[in-house]
């Protein structure tokens, strides 16, 4: 194999150590969470599933915010990279997202007396998810890189319209998908107010799960750049064998 | 700007002026539009107050789904008789293509529903005519051809086509159709105003967005 690539597979010392970052961030939080911050009156136990729940909600937008602007910056430039920058975005947020749903089903089942139901909240999300699922789909149908990079840019940004809809539908729309950050929501059901133990737990587990977001994001970035690789090295394989 | 509105002109005028010839997207359309219509009424058993309830949902989907096959079709005809290169060569904006195309689809999905919305009333014996509900349909279709022909345009180059267009295009329609579903029911069963007006707002705010996403990502789309 070529010096080059070899080069390439090596994590670098940054890398690893945002890597342990996060882990000890994660633990942190954890112990945060479930040692520090008072159990809440009403609910009981499963409200610490709160914690995580509005953490990587958080960290799935921010996934589909950056293949937005890196979206952008690719119809703007034409430059591969910012094709991998958005896939990239995409498929973590997909992960995190679905992670919100489900630590959303478990928190609901208690409280709500259901695992899912017709929210307007419940709803967008699942749209979401939805558009980002047919993104991916829309890759897979085209072969040449350039095009494909230029319609999932495309698709990205007419897609994106789902994210501040579903960030702002629980302000916007009566729902009983509560609001603790910023606003309150009179038709929720399993409203709290956070203590200060509360906040301190809750911003913890944000930070950490940014940390989380960023190591993840940048290891699927090297292994966006692999399978670019990958692609070129195909490509001048089979332009040898002709 | 006179030269702009022109060219959307044409585009208009010859793809209707070939739709009258061949008659192949409107009457595929017109039946497809009026199966659905039926296989909901069937499906769900409705009954004469359920149907009057469930005006606006089935009207609402029933257009979506006969809407893909005008998107589809117009498409792909430029697509696979090479009439995009064509255009693409005529020296106007090319903005224009995008907005000539759009109306066409426009007034397909439009006499979609001015066909379809009587029949539904007569069928289901309730009333759906009123100013109020025609606005929101040429609101609610407005939005829903913007998007859908920016994602046409995309799906036709695409190595599973026509099967794509639908997966593309209703989750980012599903939030307008919501709106338009809620104010349609409102109008047509009464409700708070005020409930409306934020629907409205949804619908136009929407339509707004995805005329200026047309129009800045058109370009990036059809350029080689």
């Amino acid at each position: 194999m070529n010096r080059k690539y070899q080069n390439l597979q090596k994590i670098p010392p940054s890398l690893i150590f945002l890597d342990a970052l996060a882990l000890l961030a994660l633990l942190g939080a954890f112990w945060l969470v479930i040692e520090y911050a008072p159990i809440e009156v009403e609910m009981g136990l499963v409200q610490k599933v709160f914690y995580f729940h509005v953490a990587v909600s958080w960290t799935g937008m921010l996934g589909f915010l950056v293949s937005l602007i890196a979206s952008v910056a690719y119809l703007k430039t034409g430059n591969m990279k910012w094709d991998i920058a958005g896939l990239a975005g995409v498929e973590i947020g997909m992960v995190f997202m679905a992670l919100c749903i489900v630590t959303g089903s478990i928190w609901a089942r208690p409280i709500w007396n259901t695992w899912w139901t017709w929210d307007p909240r419940l709803t967008t999300v699942l749209v979401m998810e939805l558009i980002y699922a047919a993104y991916l789909l829309l890759r897979s149908g085209v072969d040449e890189p350039a095009r494909r990079a230029k319609y999932a840019a495309v698709y990205a940004i007419a897609g994106f319209v789902s994210v501040p809809l579903t960030f702002l539908s629980i302000r916007i729309f009566r729902t009983i998908h509560p609001v603790i950050v910023g606003g309150s929501n009179t038709a929720a059901s399993g409203s709290f107010a956070m203590t200060d133990r509360m906040q301190v737990a809750f911003f913890a587990s944000l930070a950490a799960f940014t940390i989380l977001f960023a190591a993840f994001y940048w290891h699927r970035l090297r292994l966006g750049m692999f399978q670019a690789r990958l692609e070129e090295r195909k490509l001048e394989l089979n332009a040898e064998e002709e | 700007m006179k030269r702009f509105f022109d060219a959307i002109l044409a585009i208009v005028w010859k793809d209707l002026l070939a739709e009258r010839r061949t008659r192949e997207i409107m009457g595929a359309m017109l039946v497809f539009a009026l199966t659905v219509i039926l296989i909901f009424i069937f499906a769900f058993d409705l009954s004469v107050e359920m149907r009057r309830k469930a005006a606006a949902g089935v009207i609402w989907v029933t257009l979506c789904f006969a809407g893909t096959i005008s998107l589809n079709r117009s498409m792909s005809i430029e697509k696979d008789r090479e009439g995009m290169d064509g255009l693409l060569l005529a020296p106007v904006d090319r903005t224009a293509v995008y907005f000539g195309k759009v109306l066409v689809n426009w007034v397909y999905i439009l006499l979609s529903a001015v066909i379809v919305i009587p029949i539904y009333s007569i069928f289901n014996n309730t009333n759906l005519l009123s100013w109020e509900f025609a606005g929101v349909i040429l609101l609610g279709t407005l939005g829903y051809i913007l998007t859908g022909t920016l994602l046409s345009m995309l799906s036709v180059q695409l190595r599973t086509r026509d099967m794509m267009l639908p997966v593309l295009l209703f989750p980012v329609v599903i939030p307008l159709l919501l709106a338009a579903v809620r104010a349609s029911t409102i109008i047509l069963q009464g409700g708070a105003a005020s409930e409306l007006h934020t629907w409205l707002l949804l619908l136009a705010g929407y339509d707004l967005l995805f005329f200026a996403v047309g129009l800045m990502v058109f370009e990036k789309i059809i350029e080689e």
